[in-house]
This record gives C-alpha cells, sequence and structure tokens, in this order.
C-alpha cells in the first residue's frame, strides 16, 4: 500500500490475506491483509476496538477467523492449527495483562517456557540439564530478574512481571514474538528500559509490538501499521503515518 | 532421590499407625486398656480407602485446577468391579443357592449372567477391571471436556451429572447389579472368609500400605516437570498453551491417573464394608470428598489424607453421639473452612512453618489466592 | 378405571335390553291412561310392560320408581285397590308416594308389600334405565348413554335412537347420537350402501380410537365401503399421529415450564451474577415450606380462604425466600465473589445445613399441600386432555419470567443489575452502590427460586429433599442456555422438557433421564458456552 514494505526476494514471514473475523454482527477484523519480513519489527497501532487484539488472536490460533488465510512462512496455514502446534512453530505470544505461573518461581516459569519436547510423557521423567541452566541464566541477565530467580512469580512487580514475561518467550526462541501493550502501567524510566530489550531482540526476532504510547513507539524506531475498524488504513514510518490524514482523523486528531 | 521429610512423615504415620491397630487388635487380650477391637480396625480400614479418594481429588482439583464433583462416581466404579467377584466368590452359598448366578439375578428371573460378568470370577479379571473401568470413563469423560476446554464451574457441574446420571442407571435392577440394593452378603475374598478378624486386619493394613504407595506415586508426579506443568495450567492455561503445551494431554493423564487411584480406593472399600450400593454415586458424596481435601489442605496430598481421616473420624463419632447434629456439622464446615481456613490444615500449617524459616518461600498451598477466575465470575473491584 | 369400565359395560347391557324391548313392543292399552297402573299388579308382565311404558313416559318421577323398584323399595297395596297405590320407602324408613314424592305422614302400615321382580321384570328395568339415560334431563347423562350406542353399533338400537334423536335438542348430544346411529348403520345389513358411505364419513368425523377401532373391523363390507373405510382410517391414523405429537409437545412444554420455574432464580444468581449457589434448590424448598405454612395458618384463621391460600403464598415465599438470600449474600457470599469453587463448596454446605433445619421443624416426611379446587380438572382441547395444575404452572412461569424481565429491564434496580455485571469499577464510580445491588440481585434470585417452590409444591411431594432434585437439572438449564442469558435459558428449559418427553416413552423414564443428561454432556463438550454464548472480547479472560 505504502512503503515500508520491502520488496523481498525472500517470501514474507507472516502474511495475513483478507481476514475476517465476525463476533455477533461486529466485524472485528474486516478483508485485514498484513505482511511482516524475517527479522523485522513492526508497530501496531489503532483506536480501541480497531482489531489489535483480535489479529493476534488470528495469528496464535486463539479465534478463527471467518474468512481469509494467516500464512507462517512457507505456506504454513495458521488458521487451521491451534495455540500449542502455533507456539511450537516458533510463534511467541505476550500478553496486555501480564500473564505469568504466580505460584512457581521466576526460575521454574522459564525452565518450562525453554524450548523442549512439551509431552507430558517427556515431562514426566525430564531433568533440568546443564544447557538449560545456563540458558536460563543468560535470559535472567537479560530480562534484569536474576536476584528474584528463587521468588515466587506472584510476589514480582507489576514491571517485573511483564519483563518475566518477555524473557519467557525469549526462552520459547520464537521465529516471531507478538506483544501486547508492553509498556501499559509501566514507570517512564521502565517504559524506556523495555523499549531497549525489544530492540536488542529484534537482532535475533521478528516482532509485532501492538501499543497505544506513541511516545514509546517512536522510541522503538519501527514501521508502523494503523488498524482501523479491521482494517490497514495506513503503513509507513511513524513521521510519515502521523501526517496522513486519515490517521489523524480517526486515531491521533483528539 | 532428593531428601523429602514430607513424605517420609506422611508414609511414616499412615504405616505406622496401620501397624500399631493391627498389634494392638491381635495381640492383645479383649480385656486389655490397650484392644482395639475388630469393628474400629474395619471403621480405620474404611478411613483409608476414604483417603485414597481425597488423595485423588487433591491431585487433580489441587493441582490441576479441575473442581471435580463426580469423583466418588469413579471410586464406586472400582467398588462395583471388585463387588462382581465377591458376588461370584459366594457360589452356591447364596440364598437361592444358584452355582452361576447371584441372588439378585435369581431374584429378577434371570436365567444366564450376562456377558460383561464375563470373567468375574477370577480375581485377577476383576482387579483388571477395578483399573480399567474406572480409567476408561475417566478417558472419554476427560477426553471430550478437556479437547473442547470445558473449564471451571462449567466441568464440575459436567462432572457432578455424570455421577447423578451413573447413580440413575444403577439404581436400575436391569443393568444386572443389583439395583436398589447393590451387592452384599459377601463370603470371601481369595478364599480367605471377609468377616474374619484376621482378613479385616489384613485388609486394613493393605489398604494402608496402597495408600502410602499412591501418596508416594502422587507426590513423585507433582514434582516432576509434568507436576510443574500441571500447576502452570491451574493457574494460567492460555499461558501454557501459547508457550506451546496441550494443556488438555495432561490434564487428561491426570484425571485418568486418578480415576484410577480413586477407583483402587473403591475396590478395598468394598470388603471392608460388605456392601456396595448405587447411593455410593449421589453427588453429595463427592462433593463431601472435595470437602475432605479443602480441610486437609487443596495441593498438599498429605492434607487430603489427613482430612478424610478427620472427618470421617467426626462422622462416625457425632452420628452416634449426637444424630441429627451432623449434617449441621458438615455444613458448617463447608461454610467455615471456605471462610476462614482457605489454604487447610496442612496448607496454613506449612506456610507457618516456611514463614518461620525463610520469609519469602513460596507457600505450599494454593488456597491462599483466588482461583483463577472463571469467567461466568465478574471480577470484584480490586 | 376397571370401575369405569364396568359401569360402561352395564349401560351397554341396559340399552341392548332395551332394544330388545322396543322390537317386542306391544301396546298396552290399560298402562296409556296410567303408566304407574301395572306396577301394582301382580302380574309380572304387566309390571314389566308397565316399566317400559313408564321408561318412555318422560314422566319426571319414572327414574325414581324404577329405581326404588330395582332396589326392593317400591311398595303398594296388600291387596288390589282402584286407586294402585304406590308408596316408595326411603332410606330413613319413612315414605313417600310414588306418583308426587310427597311425603306420606302416617305409613300404611300393614296394609302394603313390596312389589317383588322376577328376572324377565329384572331386565325390563335394565332397559328402562338405558332409554331413562337417554331421556335424562342431565345432558352429561345423555351424552354417555349416546357415547354406549357408538360403540355397541348394534343395528338394533337404530329404532331407539331415533326415538331419541326426535327429543334432542341439545346440539352435542345430537351429534353424538347421529355418530352413534351411522355406527349402527355400518354393521346393519338393511342399510344401503350409499347411506352406509355416508355413515362411514360421519363416523371418520369422531376422529378418536373407537371410531377408528369401529371404521378398521369394516374390512369385510361391501367393497366400496371398506374402501372408503380404509381411507378414513388412514386418515385418522395422521390425525391421532398429530394429537400425539402435541400431546407430548404439551407435556414437554409442561415439564420444561417446571424447569424454567426452578432455574429461572438461578438465571440471575450463576447467570447474572456468576453465582454459584449450590443452595438454590433448598430456597425453592423453603418456598414451598412457606406455601404449607400460609395454608395451614389460613386454614386455621381464615377458613373460608383457604381456597386462596396460595395467592397469598407466592408473595409470602418470595419475601421469605428473597430475604433468606439477602442474608446469605450478606453473610458467606460477599466473602466468595471471585472465587467461584469456593463459592460452590460454601453453599453445598450451606444447603446441608438448610436441609437438616426444615427437617428439624416439619420433619422428614412428606407435607400435604393441598390443591385449590379451581386447580384441580381438566381441559379438554380437541384430542388433547390438558390438566388444569400444569396450565396454571405454564401460566405461572410465563407470567413469573415476565415479570422477571420487566425489573430487568425496566427498573432501577435492573438498570444497577446490568451496569455492574458489565464494568463493576466503572458502575461503582458512577455512585452505584455496587454491595447492595449485589444484595438486592442475589435476593431477587432467591426470591424467585422461593416463587417456584410454590409452584413446585403442587406437582411434587415437599420434602426437605425437594431441591435436590432439581439443583442439577437448574444448572444444565442455566448452562445448556448459555449463561448470562435469560432467553437461552428459556430454549433450554423447553428443549430439555420436550426432549425428556420425546425420550420417556421409547427409553423409560429413568433411562430417558439418563439419555438427557449424556446428550447434554455431550451437547456442553460441543458448545461449552451453551445455545446463546455471550460472545466477544469481554468473556475471553
Amino acid at each position: 500500500m505504502t512503503a515500508g514494505v520491502a520488496a523481498a526476494v525472500s517470501p514474507p514471514l507472516l502474511r495475513l490475506e483478507n481476514v475476517s473475523v465476525t463476533f455477533d454482527g461486529f466485524r472485528a477484523l474486516n478483508e485485514l491483509s498484513f505482511s511482516l519480513n524475517e527479522g523485522e519489527m513492526r508497530a501496531v497501532i489503532g483506536p480501541n476496538g480497531a482489531g489489535k487484539t483480535t489479529m493476534m488472536d488470528v495469528i496464535t490460533g486463539k479465534t478463527r477467523p471467518d474468512s481469509g488465510r494467516a500464512l507462517f512462512g512457507i505456506e504454513t496455514d495458521l488458521t487451521s492449527l491451534d495455540e500449542a502446534a502455533i507456539a511450537r512453530l516458533g510463534i511467541g505470544r505476550k500478553f496486555q495483562k501480564p500473564t505469568v505461573f504466580e505460584f512457581h518461581t521466576v526460575w521454574t516459569n522459564l525452565l518450562l517456557a525453554l524450548a523442549s519436547d512439551r509431552r507430558p510423557r517427556f515431562s514426566l521423567f525430564a531433568r533440568q540439564t546443564p544447557e538449560e541452566r545456563e540458558r536460563i541464566e543468560v535470559i535472567l541477565a537479560t530480562i534484569r530478574l536474576g536476584e528474584q530467580r528463587r521468588m515466587p512469580a506472584g510476589a514480582l512487580s507489576h514491571g517485573q512481571k511483564q519483563w518475566l514475561e518477555i524473557g519467557m518467550l525469549l526462552a520459547q526462541d520464537p521465529r516471531l514474538l507478538l506483544v501486547d501493550e508492553p509498556a501499559a502501567g509501566m514507570t517512564d524510566a521502565e517504559t524506556r528500559e523495555t523499549a531497549e530489550l525489544l530492540r536488542e531482540i529484534n537482532r535475533v526476532h521478528s516482532l509485532v509490538v501492538v501499543e497505544h504510547d506513541m511516545a514509546f513507539v517512536r522510541e522503538l524506531g519501527a514501521t508502523v501499521s494503523v488498524l482501523h475498524e479491521g482494517s490497514l488504513l495506513a503503513e509507513g514510518a511513524i513521521d510519515e503515518v502521523s501526517e496522513n490524514p486519515r490517521v489523524i482523523e480517526v486515531y491521533l486528531g483528539r | 532421590m532428593q531428601r523429602d521429610a514430607h513424605s517420609a512423615l506422611t508414609v511414616g504415620l499412615i504405616l505406622g499407625g496401620a501397624l500399631l491397630m493391627a498389634v494392638l487388635d491381635l495381640g492383645t487380650a479383649a480385656t486389655s486398656a490397650l484392644h482395639v477391637p475388630d469393628f474400629v480396625v474395619s471403621l480405620v480400614g474404611k478411613y483409608l480407602c476414604y483417603a485414597m479418594l481425597a488423595l485423588a481429588v487433591d491431585l487433580v482439583w489441587g493441582f490441576a485446577g479441575i473442581l471435580t464433583l463426580g469423583h466418588a462416581a469413579f471410586f464406586a466404579l472400582g467398588g462395583y468391579a471388585m463387588g462382581m467377584y465377591l458376588m461370584r466368590e459366594i457360589g452356591a452359598r447364596g440364598v437361592y443357592a444358584n452355582p452361576h448366578l447371584p441372588d439378585f439375578m435369581v431374584f429378577i428371573g434371570w436365567k444366564e449372567l450376562p456377558w460383561y460378568w464375563f470373567g468375574s470370577n477370577h480375581f485377577w479379571f476383576a482387579m483388571i477391571l477395578v483399573v480399567l473401568v474406572p480409567g476408561l470413563l475417566a478417558f472419554v469423560f476427560g477426553f471430550l471436556a478437556f479437547r473442547s476446554r470445558v473449564t471451571g464451574v462449567y466441568l464440575s457441574i459436567m462432572t457432578q451429572a455424570l455421577t447423578y446420571a451413573l447413580m440413575l442407571a444403577f439404581f436400575r435392577n436391569d443393568m444386572g447389579f443389583g439395583g436398589n440394593n447393590g451387592m452384599t452378603d459377601f463370603k470371601d475374598i481369595l478364599g480367605f472368609p471377609v468377616s474374619a478378624r484376621t482378613t479385616e486386619v489384613g485388609l486394613m493394613l493393605l489398604s494402608a500400605a496402597i495408600l502410602a504407595a499412591q501418596f508416594l506415586l502422587a507426590r513423585w508426579l507433582v514434582r516432576s516437570r509434568f507436576g510443574q506443568v500441571l500447576v502452570a495450567v491451574r493457574d494460567a492455561e492460555s499461558r501454557t498453551r501459547f508457550l506451546g503445551y496441550r494443556p488438555e494431554s495432561y490434564k487428561l493423564f491426570v484425571f485418568v491417573l486418578s480415576a484410577v487411584m480413586a477407583g483402587i480406593g473403591g475396590a478395598l472399600y468394598v470388603p471392608q464394608v460388605g456392601i456396595i450400593n448405587p447411593s455410593e454415586f449421589a453427588p453429595g458424596n463427592s462433593i463431601e470428598a472435595v470437602i475432605w481435601v479443602a480441610l486437609g489442605g487443596r495441593g498438599t496430598l498429605s492434607g487430603a489424607i489427613l482430612g478424610a481421616v478427620l472427618v470421617n473420624f467426626a462422622k462416625s463419632w457425632s452420628t452416634t453421639a449426637f444424630p441429627g447434629l451432623w449434617l449441621y456439622a458438615l455444613g458448617g464446615l463447608f461454610i467455615a473452612v471456605t471462610l476462614f481456613l482457605p489454604r487447610g490444615i496442612v496448607g496454613s500449617l506449612a506456610a507457618g512453618l516456611s514463614r518461620l524459616s525463610q520469609p519469602s518461600a513460596a507457600p505450599l498451598a494454593v488456597g491462599a489466592r483466588p482461583e483463577p477466575a472463571c469467567h461466568a465470575a465478574p471480577e470484584p473491584a480490586p | 378405571m376397571t370401575e369405569g369400565n364396568r359401569g360402561k359395560g352395564r349401560r351397554l347391557g341396559r340399552l341392548l335390553l332395551l332394544c330388545l324391548g322396543f322390537a317386542l313392543f306391544r301396546p298396552a292399552p290399560a298402562a296409556a291412561a296410567d303408566p304407574f297402573a301395572g306396577l301394582a299388579s301382580p302380574d309380572f308382565s304387566r309390571i314389566e310392560q308397565a316399566v317400559e311404558a313408564l321408561a318412555a313416559s318422560g314422566n319426571p318421577r319414572a327414574a325414581a320408581l324404577i329405581d326404588a323398584l330395582a332396589a326392593n323399595r317400591l311398595y303398594t297395596w296388600r291387596w288390589p285397590r282402584p286407586d294402585n297405590g304406590l308408596f316408595i320407602k326411603e332410606p330413613d324408613g319413612g315414605f313417600v308416594a310414588a306418583r308426587t314424592g310427597e311425603k306420606i305422614a302416617t305409613p300404611p302400615f300393614p296394609v302394603i308389600r313390596p312389589v317383588i321382580v322376577n328376572d324377565m321384570v329384572r331386565s325390563a328395568i335394565e332397559a328402562a334405565r338405558g332409554m331413562l339415560d337417554l331421556l335424562s334431563p342431565a345432558l352429561a347423562v345423555r351424552g354417555k348413554a349416546a357415547e354406549a350406542l357408538f360403540e355397541a353399533a348394534d343395528p338394533a338400537s337404530l329404532k331407539l335412537i331415533d326415538v331419541a334423536l326426535a327429543r334432542e335438542r341439545n346440539p352435542g348430544v345430537r351429534r353424538l347420537l347421529l355418530e352413534a346411529q351411522a355406527a349402527a348403520r355400518l354393521n346393519s345389513a338393511a342399510t344401503s350402501i350409499a347411506e352406509r358411505i355416508a355413515a362411514v364419513k360421519v363416523v371418520a368425523g369422531r376422529g378418536d380410537l373407537p371410531a377408528r377401532a369401529l371404521l378398521a373391523s369394516l374390512g369385510s363390507a361391501p367393497s366400496p365401503v371398506a374402501r372408503a373405510a380404509a381411507a378414513a382410517v388412514h386418515q385418522i391414523d395422521r390425525t391421532l399421529a398429530l394429537w400425539n405429537v402435541l400431546e407430548t409437545v404439551y407435556y414437554g412444554i409442561s415439564l420444561g415450564s417446571v424447569l424454567l420455574l426452578a432455574a429461572a432464580g438461578l438465571a440471575i444468581t450463576f447467570g447474572v451474577m456468576g453465582v454459584i449457589n449450590m443452595a438454590h434448590g433448598e430456597i425453592v424448598m423453603v418456598g414451598a415450606y412457606t406455601t404449607l405454612v400460609v395454608q395451614q395458618v389460613v386454614a386455621a384463621t381464615f377458613p373460608a380462604f383457604s381456597n386462596e391460600s396460595l395467592i397469598l403464598s407466592i408473595p409470602a415465599a418470595f419475601l421469605v425466600a428473597g430475604l433468606l438470600g439477602i442474608v446469605i449474600e450478606q453473610t458467606l457470599i460477599r466473602f466468595l465473589y471471585g472465587r467461584p469453587l469456593e463459592t460452590l463448596l460454601a453453599t453445598w454446605g450451606l444447603s446441608l445445613v438448610l436441609i437438616q433445619t426444615v427437617r428439624s421443624i416439619f420433619g422428614p416426611t412428606n407435607q400435604d399441600v393441598s390443591s385449590p379446587a379451581w386447580m384441580s380438572g381438566a381441559v379438554h382441547l380437541g384430542g388433547l386432555t390438558l390438566t388444569l395444575n400444569r396450565l396454571w404452572i405454564i401460566a405461572f412461569t410465563i407470567a413469573t419470567l415476565a415479570l422477571l424481565m420487566a425489573v430487568l429491564s425496566h427498573t432501577r434496580l435492573g438498570l444497577s443489575m446490568r451496569a455492574v455485571t458489565q464494568n463493576r469499577r466503572m458502575a461503582a464510580a458512577m455512585g452505584i452502590r455496587t454491595p447492595l445491588v449485589d444484595a438486592l440481585t442475589f435476593g431477587l434470585g432467591c426470591g424467585i427460586a422461593g416463587i417456584a417452590g410454590v409452584a413446585l409444591s403442587q406437582i411434587d411431594n415437599v420434602s426437605p429433599n425437594l431441591g435436590q432434585s432439581y439443583i442439577i437439572d437448574s444448572f444444565l438449564v442455566v448452562v445448556f442456555g448459555g449463561v448470562g442469558n435469560l432467553w437461552g435459558a428459556v430454549v433450554a428449559a423447553l428443549i430439555l422438557g420436550i426432549v425428556n418427553m420425546v425420550l420417556e416413552p421409547i427409553a423409560g423414564a429413568v433411562l430417558g433421564k439418563i439419555a438427557v443428561l449424556v446428550l447434554l454432556i455431550l451437547f456442553i463438550q460441543r458448545r461449552p458456552r451453551g445455545l446463546f454464548p455471550v460472545r466477544g472480547r469481554a468473556v475471553e479472560a
């Protein structure tokens, strides 16, 4: 539609084609098409009810679209898979409200997220390996929770929980990370640190970040897709998009 | 093997207590002050079987978050499987002296055994049924329920409907399980007369040993990575899904295992109480088992055993001492435990102990914190 | 049942004898002047003629006289006198004049004797009674007699039917007589083919089982008649099948309305508030016991109004159950919001306490709550028999539900309730006192449950266990319909009721119930949120 979609040689990592979702007559997604390249970071913005979370739900298999396809990599249709299968393909998701295992320690939270065999018959006899220990140590350092490793996750502060959740996504080692409003409820300092953390993650992983906070989006320096009423309204660099009159009208205006 | 004082203490108490009972019954004169009468031994045996049911409930409720209100159905099914064998053992000693048919079948005019009684005269076959029938039912029910993501209260209501339907079915005479009266008047088990003193003591000791084994199995399970995933599913099911786990497989495994544990409990229960009838399926029984767990401490395993023994002891005692007051006491217990003792006895003790030793350690029991709210429930304003 | 059949058989016998009597009818000039005179004769054949004549005379005293004769209570002069005096001995020992019914002050002892009957006279009496029935002033008696003639379908009765038709004015009985006439003609060799085909039409018009049986027996009749009859049988079968379906639907709706009534309160407490109240059934039970108490109090203080005590029970049960609900909410539920599983356990405990309390006060046995007169009986509608108490309960359910919906959508409480459900914090911020709304909502749900108890007391045993038999069904209705959706509960209750009633004759009551439970379990697997789920992001927690 506009710039930002580079004429990639390799196929895009993620491609939504004319996806529609209806809830009781309400069109949450309306013929939405969306494309993301390998290694890219994309910010998705839009007013409430624009379909941002529903889009995430479709990609992660939580919601089945009424029509359209969601392709991951080369021709893997996500719409026919369940959440677990999609997660095993390499798509991680962070919820808007931090969701961690509150009764487990930070360490166990990360251990459970580490990529390994997820089937019960394996987990019954699984032992922690030295490599697992090593990877958890690395992630603990990245998310700055080394001190709290023995604490139950329920005892962490809100911001720490957000980070632990991001750490769990890293432990999953996904190809694509979907992050829903990571900066919600954070202090300014935490917000800045989070932006930095996401940029760091982007060196290895592709990212889709849903966010409201324009300052945060600016800090990410990512290409921006604007959703409105379930379809793509505009796409491009942040400055380009924020001057688009349609975007100003529906979103930035007031 | 890691050091596990909790397990050692629990197993020690179960086995030690049972052995002491056995010695005080068989080894002392009836006039001795230390003598334990026979009826107490079979009562203790009964409590131990209930403890297996409680353990099974705690495994699914405490660790997988499945509030089952139908677990007594698995207990009763195990009991019926054992009852079939015991009925066949009676042979020609029944009232109608029919060598092939149990009395109740003669009474309703049946001429031959129905196909599903085939092989029930063999002890080993009956034992396979004890495991298979509850396990299979749990598998089918769990497979359907967990796959379609029925959770929370919905699942509870469905488990209750399940046991209710089974109760109605077993009340029917033409089910071939004795209808209203169930099965009783057993004579012997593997050649030992069921009402003999030594058999009673033996069954009680066997129950204690199997309970201890079940406890160790459950304890090992919840401390494995499997158990960690289970708790993760309990606390944030969708998160485990997005991490790539299939919660339904975990729940199904633990649900079936738990049903089999309950079934074994039921199988041991029947020869000790001497009867099995459809009232064992009554929805109230299953809910009562849940309160044993809640009282002892949800998610502690040992608490479930303690709760089962305590409540049933109180029940035996008060129904003779204060008949009519038991329902008040039981009802009050439900209310008091949920309002004032959400962690249960063992949970509160453990929390107190760990607060003494290391202030920030994870609490052992789960009752301390609200459930992950079911979507039917309004979120209360914080 | 057998009692009724025996009565019918006797009536039929009388009628046939009566027909016989007509066939042998002989004029009796002496009797023509005074139909009673022959009864005073010592000659049995004259008595017999007199009985026949009396029956045909239409004299208002005929029935009393013939009854007295049959019971050996008719007396006459020991020695014949010209006035042919006849006296009836009353059960109390006194005498009345047979012709006028006037009391006789001094019984004419010892100059009278009972009129004796032999078998011949007895037959005549039976026949006369049949005739009297057909000519009786009471509509119902005439109807029954005509119906009996239809079922006999005896050509010999044609003449009698003609006599009755000539006198009959009531259109309903006339129709029955015409049908009886048609039935008799069908079996009469003397009737022409065309007339018989016309008769087939008349009989087929009844469309019921006796008509079908009669028509089905005509296989050996001349072929045009047999063909017409076969076609008519086919038609009747279709009509009967339709009535059968309608009857099943009616029973289903009736059961459904009971389920709905029991579940309506739960649709509020569970569906709207999300509170798992396992003591719901016991609140219903309290409502039923309130009905009992109100009934006893009214019977003791204003016995004249005991028929209306049920109406008083409705507000009483609502208040008692509603207040109980508010107390429960304040002392128990309030502390457990957001913890559905704990609520479930605590309210289960509460249900045990309530059961035991009621058991200690009223005893464990079934209590007798009587139904008012205006609720007993039945209405016939085509081929349907609708019992009045079921009809009342259906109407009552509709009224209760309409009221409930009105409260939810048109009152301030309803508005606040919906606001609190949808967004508790926002509602609180707008000044709604959410704790008060919670308490009142729970009270409303319990009050509705209490009203359900009033209705259930009319069709079920009132015992401390009343509630337990409804709790699982009620939850299933709410879950099946979709939580938070009152209309869903309505549809679910009706479907459950009808499916239950369809399965019952196929599988038997218990198996049918089990089948319904299994079907429901399977259904909830497929649609975990029920028939009409509330969809969208709000519920995706």
